[in-house]
């Protein structure tokens, strides 16, 4: 199934749910004002639901919007949601910030989702596109005189070659038909340049790494993962992070972020689509992710029934480096 | 290195207070000697420890940090020191993979009767992290002001 008919199905599932009044709102995506951007979209109305579509820049993480909805929302809300996306509700679902019944998942197979700095970089960085369509395995990217096409599996996100999920793991109803469950990417190539690097080594790759970091926060913003009321960055007694943008201060940022999503980040990459600055957020989330997975045989958000690893222990769990 | 000779660090320890601070104590009752480089912080439970109290000594200073509590089984709270031995296990390995040298973040299991092993663990980690040098992991340099 195309893109086109997807987005046709995700429009009639939702007019069907708003029509019946069996949600209060479907959160899907809308396209951009500008190409490339598909952007969240909170359909009310079956009229509204007439501009969700479907395509392969559906960056955002649903699972965001369902614990940032307007104030005073409560009701039972439709969400579009891919296999990353899937998997960060049955998160959400474990933490208890949401019950599986407030809930209607629209399921869809991911198809890869793309990455718009990548594709500019293979147009060309000066160019001004106006367009970009995809036709199976390629995209038309288009501007003003000329055209090009690009194939999509080399624009995609760096995450989405390594998925493990592309298919949603609960859903109440299914739009076109599930795919094979991964792009063939390993998982754990996310940890390993630096893993590769000597130990004296990697604390300068990680400052370089981040160093064009402008604490936006736009990382922690787009992430399912990060609902805290008060976040640590903006405790002042004691403050856990200094607000500036010394090497010091955005390291402590990021490691303590990437610390809290330890056992429950599900490599959305949310984090990296929404970074203005195009930094490899990932590198961390993904050794944690590795880690959680070597040491307690956990992936998050796969399954229903299984534990959070950090809240549970075991008497024999791995334990060599204490004294 | 020579350099490191007249180097005395300075390391954060962080004791539960049931276990490893009553080690401490008895250590110090019975006149074990050992190096005066930590600074003791007493905390209820090793699993009261959130990641950001190392990142805090690191940042405001700690040559090293070391986390001492009960040992599996014994915990006060009968379990927290088993959350905290998953946790830490996650931190170390990010902290390591980020560049920390694996010298400088510590943990043992030292119960209040454990006065000599609490003797010979402060050793073993001051020695660790003197031979390390000053840390420079998160700390920020600030400028000279005139």
């Amino acid at each position: 199934m195309d893109n086109q008919a997807i987005a046709q199905g995700i429009r009639e599932a939702a007019q069907r749910l708003l029509a019946e009044g069996l949600v209060d709102c479907v959160l899907g995506y809308e396209a951009g004002t500008v190409p490339m951007r598909e952007r969240p979209f909170f359909a009310y109305t079956p009229e509204e639901a007439l501009r969700l579509t479907w395509s392969g820049f559906c960056c955002n993480n649903l699972a965001n919007f369902l614990i940032r909805r307007p104030q005073g929302e409560t009701g039972k809300v439709a969400v579009v949601a891919q296999g990353c996306v899937s998997r960060n509700i049955v998160g959400l679902i474990k933490e208890h910030q949401l019950s599986r019944e407030q809930v209607h998942v629209i399921g869809v197979a991911s198809p890869g989702m793309l990455d718009r700095d990548k594709v500019q970089a293979a147009v060309g960085a000066d160019k001004v596109i106006s367009a970009a369509h995809e036709e199976g395995d390629e995209l038309l990217v288009e501007g003003p005189g000329w055209q090009e096409r690009l194939e999509r599996k080399k624009v995609m996100r760096d995450n989405c070659y390594t998925c493990v999920q592309r298919n949603p793991v609960i859903h109440n109803e299914l739009i076109g038909e599930e795919s094979e469950p991964t792009h063939g990417g390993v998982i754990d190539k996310v940890a390993a340049p630096w893993e590769k690097l000597d130990p004296s080594e990697r604390l300068a790759a990680f400052g370089e790494n981040y160093q064009d970091c402008i604490r936006c926060y736009a990382c922690r913003d787009a992430c399912p993962l990060c609902y805290c009321h008060v976040c640590f960055v903006d405790e002042a007694k004691p403050q856990w992070c200094g607000k500036t943008q010394d090497e010091a201060d955005v390291l402590t940022y990021h490691l303590l972020r990437a610390f809290h999503c330890a056992g429950r980040c599900t490599d959305c990459g949310a984090c990296e689509s929404a970074c203005p600055q195009g930094i490899k957020v990932r590198r961390l989330t993904g050794k944690i992710e590795k880690d959680v997975r070597e040491f307690y045989g956990y992936a998050p958000g796969l399954d229903e029934e299984s534990v959070p690893p950090l809240s549970v222990h075991k008497p024999d769990d791995p334990q060599g480096f204490i004294k | 290195m020579s350099s490191n000779e007249s180097f005395e660090p300075r390391i954060a320890a962080f004791f539960c207070n049931w276990c490893t601070y009553g080690g401490a104590d008895l250590a110090g009752v019975s006149r074990l000697q050992y190096p005066p480089n930590i600074r003791a912080i007493r905390i209820p439970c090793t699993g009261r420890l959130s990641p950001t109290f190392v990142l805090q000594a690191f940042r405001q200073g700690a040559d090293g940090v070391w986390i001492s509590g009960c040992h599996p089984g014994d915990c006060h709270y009968i379990e927290g020191n088993l959350y905290a031995r998953r946790r830490f296990t996650v931190l170390k390995s990010l902290l390591e993979y980020v560049g920390l040298e694996p010298g400088r973040l510590h943990f043992s299991w030292i119960s209040s009767a454990e006065a000599t092993k609490f003797q010979q663990t402060v050793i073993e980690v001051t020695e660790a992290v003197k031979a390390l040098g000053p840390s420079k992991f998160l700390r920020k340099e600030i400028g000279m002001v005139a």
